[in-house]
């Protein structure tokens, strides 16, 4: 199974990424364009404008000069023995989006919409954030490029994720908390589609996904499609072949898409997806809309959707604030039913276990969305044995995480922390076996 | 049953529809529905009978507000139909408003299935566009009943032509790029949007979001087929400090309303 290394990278233009498509934005059955028709022409404009920048030399340039002199692209891969230990000791390579400008991949798709944002002349810029890494990426290119930027946030992701709050705040972005429904991230998504249809002529809604309405899910996904392109490269020359998996954390899906895409037709390159399980499937208390969600319709994609038996949606949960979403990005849900792609839930408790092992053994802190694809790696290295080269997708830092892993750990001293805390930390996180799931 | 009829019989007596938006569930589903027949009584030709939804996008806080009341206190979609064959009964044209995912995981089919044999008139999908909805439109043209698709200040010439084509019953025409809300002012562009949009269709068309009062209704009853008031009424029922207050502030809005219809073009 070891395919041919190719020196040269096959840098598919843009546009080129979107050709095997169905029309008008669907991928199989899903996508497409479920919006109020206020918001058509606007998307219609967005389309025509990316199509045309994609294959336009300057914008392709200045996008490549800007992630080369600012994002830092592009971004290493690392090999993490220590913490393969405790993925059967199977090789594991992490690629470091968690390196990039701000923190996280986010920042691939912001730059890139930003830019299209001044070619359509428009001069303010509208987010949404769940964990603030998205928010945090479009108030930076925002400050970058001279506009004007408002970040809606559910009020409950405002106190878990304050200091990326702040940190919107210091870069010269209105943050406002969202107060309706769970106060999480769907809630500001709504509020964000709110602004944009009041808004729609001088403003351009940064969406932080591969969902929404056509045409972001494949806009998006093809802002990131450099992480998959860069680590294909970066992985043939460090193994000599292609990895066997590679693993994602999926919110939205953007980061999972933008390292799958390049694999899509390596077929012996397994591509799994980690989504949410919060609390546990069973509980109810979890994000995982491929283990327990049907299709159905949500901020204007036809996806998988957790939602009743009425079609309300129900509330996701999750540790991690950028997974806490109840919907996924639709092309996700097309690689599921064509069988390409594979999606498996992690608890909590799983990804603050990874979290804790990569701080420990190899000195990085992972996102805690990030760390959901790392216990993913566990798992699946246990599965595939000591031969298995696994590609994982280090989406983000976890510097935005401290507090909650604090806490979670029972680390801020306080009277009573012996009894709150949830989770141990490994007290020989270097000792075979440590990570094992009881 | 289209609204059809409703809209050529206003059109006989000079002057626009008066349709009026309240969500089922809303304190409760029969405090809703006696609501509805408060506005029938009240001189409200169409009820727009809305679906509460746990994401509506197109609406401000006074609707999502009662929409999250409503779903609190345990509304259900099978409560939809029978509103709809009380507002039939009462005389009224009835449409349901309704965003789509709550039909799609019924069943497009079985949903204009219920929704015809309940008396129902069709459906206003305020985030379905034509382009996306042809299982509705075929299961819609099977059970004869009205498709009201929206469009906006912001439509071009092309989004026009293709809306109307696809509409039956009437035309939605929202006066403002925003969601529901009442406004101090319902704005120049709504008559232009009318006028550009009668450039495409002979089906009559309506203008909702913003209209709160007797005037405003006046105003847009000059130059629209059918005036749409949602935000105002549903406040006269989250406001009120017991549900037969509500009522009664319903009413004397409705009246006001009916009035200003009734004056718009003499
Ligand atoms: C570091 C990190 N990884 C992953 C995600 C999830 O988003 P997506 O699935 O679109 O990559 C987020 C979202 O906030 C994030 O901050």
């Amino acid at each position: 199974m070891t395919a041919k290394p190719s020196q040269t990278p096959t840098p598919l233009p843009l546009a080129l990424a979107g050709a095997a498509d169905l029309p008008r934005g669907r991928f199989g059955a899903f996508g497409g364009r479920y919006v109020p028709e206020a918001l058509i022409p606007a998307l219609e404009q967005l389309e025509e404008v990316w199509r045309k920048a994609s294959i336009d030399p300057e914008f392709v340039g200045e996008l490549e000069r800007l992630h080369k002199t600012y994002t830092g692209r592009p971004s290493i891969i690392t090999e993490v023995p220590r913490f393969a230990e405790h993925c059967g000791g199977a090789r594991v390579i992490l690629k470091r989006e968690d390196l990039n400008h701000t923190g996280s991949h986010k920042i691939n798709n912001v730059l890139g919409q930003a830019l299209l944002t001044k070619r359509m002349g428009k001069t303010r810029v509208i987010a949404e954030t769940g964990a603030g890494q998205h928010g945090v990426a479009t108030a930076t290119a925002a400050a970058l490029l001279g506009l004007e930027c408002v970040i809606y946030m559910g009020r409950k992701d405002t106190e878990r994720q304050a200091l990326n709050v702040a940190r919107m705040r210091l870069l010269g972005a209105t943050v406002v908390p969202v107060d309706h429904g769970s106060k999480t991230l769907k809630d500001a998504v709504n509020e964000a589609f709110r602004d944009w249809v009041a808004n729609v002529g001088t403003t351009h809604y940064v969406l932080g996904t591969v969902t929404g309405p056509h045409p972001f899910p494949e806009m998006v996904r093809d802002f990131h499609r450099i992480i998959g392109v860069e680590a294909r490269e970066q992985v043939l020359d460090l193994v000599g072949r292609l990895p066997d998996v590679v693993c994602a954390c999926v919110g939205g899906g953007s980061n999972a898409m933008g390292i799958f895409h390049r694999f899509l037709d390596d077929a012996s390159v397994r591509l799994v997806g980690f989504e949410a399980g919060g609390a546990g499937v069973d509980t109810g208390e979890h994000a995982a809309r491929f283990a327990t969600g049907i299709p159905g319709v949500l901020h204007g994609a036809y996806t998988y959707v957790m939602q009743d038996t009425d079609g309300q949606t129900i509330d996701s949960h999750s540790v991690s604030a950028g997974l806490d979403y109840p919907s996924v990005g639709p092309e996700h849900a097309f690689l599921l039913e064509s069988g390409r792609a594979e999606y498996r839930p992690i608890t909590d408790v799983e990804a603050m276990e990874a979290f804790s092992l990569l701080s420990r053994t190899e000195g990085i802190l992972p996102a805690i969305e990030s760390a959901h694809a790392l216990a993913g790696a566990m798992k699946l290295g246990r599965e595939l044995g000591r031969e298995a080269v696994i590609l994982v997708n280090l989406s983000g830092r976890g510097d935005k995480d401290v507090h909650t892993a604090a806490e979670w750990f029972g680390l801020i001293d306080s009277d009573d922390d012996a009894d709150g805390r949830r989770g141990r930390l490994p007290d020989d996180p270097g000792a075979e076996g440590v990570g094992e799931q009881q | 049953m289209s609204v059809a009829p409703v809209l050529e019989k206003c059109r006989a007596e000079g002057r626009a529809a008066l349709i009026g938006y309240l969500p089922v569930g809303f304190p409760t589903v029969e405090g809703s529905i006696a609501a509805m027949r408060v506005l029938v009584d009240s001189g409200v030709d169409i009820i727009e009978i809305g679906v509460p939804y746990s994401d509506p996008v197109m609406d401000g806080p006074v609707i999502q507000d009662a929409a999250v009341r409503a779903l609190a206190v345990g509304v259900r979609l099978s409560d939809i139909f029978t509103a709809a064959e009380a507002v039939a009964g009462a005389g009224a044209g009835a449409l349901v408003m309704t965003y789509w995912n709550p039909v799609l995981r019924y069943g497009v089919e079985r949903f204009a299935t219920d929704l015809a044999a309940a008396g129902g008139a069709g459906l206003i999908t305020p985030d379905l566009i034509p382009d996306e909805a042809g299982d509705w439109i075929a299961a819609a043209d099977r059970h004869d009943l009205d498709k009201v698709f929206l469009v906006a200040p912001s439509s071009t010439p092309e989004r026009l032509e293709a809306v109307t084509a696809q509409c039956r019953g009437f035309v939605y025409a929202t006066a403002v790029m925003g969601v529901t809300g009442a406004r101090a002012s319902v704005g120049e562009a709504a008559g232009a949007l009318v006028s550009r949009t009668r450039e495409h269709t002979d089906l009559p068309v309506c203008v909702g979001l913003g209209v709160s009062d007797g005037d405003q209704a006046a105003e847009v009853g000059r130059f629209a087929d059918g005036v749409i008031v949602g935000s105002a009424l549903v406040r006269c029922l989250t406001e009120a400090a017991t549900p037969a207050e509500g009522l009664t502030a319903l009413g004397v809005l409705a009246r006001d309303l009916a009035a200003g219809v009734g004056r718009g073009r003499s």
